[in-house]
């Protein structure tokens, strides 16, 4: 993350704070119907002519429509602004970029934070339960309303890798190129047992009051951040914390002998934790692990995910990371398996990292090159022409 | 090297040996290169072939080079991952340089075939008169262009010459196609891989095989 003090002019042309309000409800995977559908999001860079430059971009649990730029609750940079922006990766100068903050988000998109219409109350539980399908079929709406029928390429990491996954699975037609990084094709049991965790956090909290906190006018702030505190080890590794951290003590020279943070990381944690209540939803967290717990794109296809990948003509370019532990190369490479056995346009590659999980979000000079050398590749075979250099 | 970024006019200079392969290939039709490396023949076919190609290699790092060139390769490994592929998913498949350093020659011969329609193989031929006359007078393992690494560093552990590949497609009923005696460089000798002489006078051979 860059330093309070950077105060460097971005270049980037930010079109802040766009929403929309779908014109009809949805009909969500769950069969309920929810109605109004908002969607918050940010756009990057310029449609051309032909409507065929979009790369849409799809966000993780915790992240957001803010890709690049300065965060408005945060102050920190975008969260893929090493990625994003003009001549980058993504060149915004070439592409033009839409990020949505996903259905049952909390920074402005419809979710349990949000007014329900019919009580006029915040929805909390009464938000109907969603997933990776409805979020996807949100953003489709979405597209159609900016009049995108094809995008160049869809992409994102960890659950934006879901998201990339049902894009392309639901709608081959309307996809290209599909790049789906240190995601996976379904939550392992492992990972939905350290939601679980998350979960019981928030709800042991009193202060959730049942999901009924907004309306308290309390907020759940121990739950959460103990929750974060969790989900934030699973998204390093053991050498990066070692690396980071090691043993060292927080400001004093020895042991406390008492429960104090005496360890850097354990200080390091409860900053990240009360630093996220600030800016994240309680509920919504509760919604959109659970959404990533019932993604199981093999399941729906009688347990074979080549039979989700039939026929299809989109190019795919998966990524994971060495020392991620929480959706490993093998998830990637299994759907790689599956790909190949319908004789798919894949590419895969498992970068060299010591970051874990986060490495997605960091500047890994070898997965941006690998991405680029991707992106560039379609763009000229899209027709989008070269890269400029 | 990159599949797309060149611009299209004269095709540039490939070593020798993958030259022999491209010339194999009829432009557009479906490849998968085993063994791709850094992707370079696979450049050259997407580039001036228009072939529909894949990639599959073992180096990660050579892996990464090639994408970031814009290829469709993917890590993997030959003797496990072929099966992935359903059959006749490809009109070629190549295997350069390679299937002496698998540990199942025969089912590897047995996967190319059934994943192509056509197989390319090549490999260096253990009957060549230098590789006979250092094991005959020298005694030794033999140390040659082809065969560049000592006995224990080598990962060619299944070395064969031209005649026992040759009997080895009468034996799993594989037709050839056609067979191509080939120097060090790999420039073609004046005579075929099914040619007598081909056995002792060619340094590698070149195979293009389908089912009988």
């Amino acid at each position: 993350m860059a330093p309070e003090t950077a105060t460097a002019p971005n270049p980037t042309p930010v079109v802040q704070d766009l929403k929309l309000t779908l014109k009809d409800p949805l009909v969500l995977q769950s069969g309920v119907t929810l109605s109004p559908v908002t969607l918050a999001y940010q756009t990057y860079g310029t449609l051309n002519a032909d409507r065929s430059n979009c790369v849409l971009v799809c966000h993780a649990l915790t992240g957001d429509q803010y890709v690049v730029g300065t965060h408005p609750l945060t102050g920190k940079q975008g969260w893929w602004d090493d990625l994003v922006g003009p001549g980058k990766v993504i060149d915004t100068d070439r592409f033009f970029v839409v990020c949505a903050n996903v259905l049952g988000g909390c920074m402005g998109s419809t979710g349990p934070k949000e007014i329900n219409p019919a009580t006029g109350r915040p929805w909390g539980l009464k938000f109907p339960v969603i997933t990776i399908r409805d979020m996807v079929q949100a953003q489709a709406k979405l597209l159609d309303y900016l009049g995108i029928q094809k995008l160049f390429c869809v992409m994102g990491g960890s659950m934006g890798g879901m998201q990339v996954l049902e894009w392309a699975v639901r709608y081959p037609e309307r996809v290209f190129a599909a790049v789906p990084i240190a995601g996976s094709y379904r939550h392992s049991a492992q990972n939905i047992a350290f939601h679980e965790v998350g979960r019981q956090a928030i709800m042991a909290d009193p202060d959730w009051s049942h999901g009924n906190y907004l309306e308290e006018q309390k907020i759940p702030k121990r739950g959460l951040a103990v929750a974060r505190m969790a989900a934030h080890i699973t998204y390093l590794s053991e050498a990066a914390l070692h690396r980071k951290f090691g043993r060292r003590l927080q400001d004093r020279e020895t042991l406390t002998y008492g429960f104090d943070a005496d360890f850097q990381v354990e200080s390091y944690l409860r900053h990240q934790g009360y630093t996220f209540v600030d800016r994240f939803d309680a509920n919504s967290y509760l919604y959109i692990t659970r959404a990533m717990d019932y993604f199981d794109l093999a399941q729906e296809n009688d347990g074979v995910l080549a039979n989700a990948f039939k026929g299809t003509r989109v190019r795919y370019c998966l990524m994971s990371f060495s020392s991620d532990w929480l959706f490993p190369t093998e998830e990637s490479r299994a759907i790689v398996r599956a790909l190949n056995a319908v004789a798919a346009n894949v590419s895969f590659v498992e970068v060299e990292s010591d970051k874990g999980h986060d490495a997605f979000l960091l500047d890994e000079p070898e997965f941006h090159q690998t991405l680029q050398g991707f992106i560039d590749g379609s763009a000229e075979i899209c027709g989008l022409g070269a890269r400029k250099s | 090297m990159s599949a797309v970024n060149t611009p299209n006019t004269a095709p540039p200079r490939i070593r020798v040996d993958l030259q022999q392969v491209a010339d194999l290939v009829p432009a557009g039709s479906r490849v998968l290169d085993v063994g791709c490396g850094d992707g370079t023949l696979l450049a050259y076919l997407t580039r001036f072939k228009q072939v529909d190609g894949r990639g599959l290699e073992l180096s990660m790092s050579k892996v990464r080079a090639a994408v970031s060139h814009g290829l469709p390769v993917i890590q993997g490994n030959l003797e496990t991952d072929l099966s992935d592929y359903p059959a006749g998913a490809f009109d070629y498949v190549i295997l350069s340089q390679t299937l002496q350093a698998t540990t199942h020659p025969r089912k590897v011969m047995e996967e190319l075939l059934r994943v192509g329609k056509r197989a390319i193989v090549s490999f260096p031929n253990f009957g060549h008169w230098r590789v006979r006359l250092s094991v005959m007078f020298g005694g030794r393992m033999p140390v040659t262009a082809m065969l560049s690494d000592k006995w224990f560093e080598t990962p060619n552990i299944h070395l064969c010459t031209v005649s026992d590949f040759i009997e080895l497609c009468k034996l799993m009923n594989v037709r050839i196609e056609a067979g191509f005696a080939l120097d060090t460089q790999g420039q073609r000798l004046g005579f075929a891989a099914t040619d007598r002489r081909a056995n002792l006078m060619s340094e590698q051979a070149l195979f293009v095989l389908t089912r009988a």
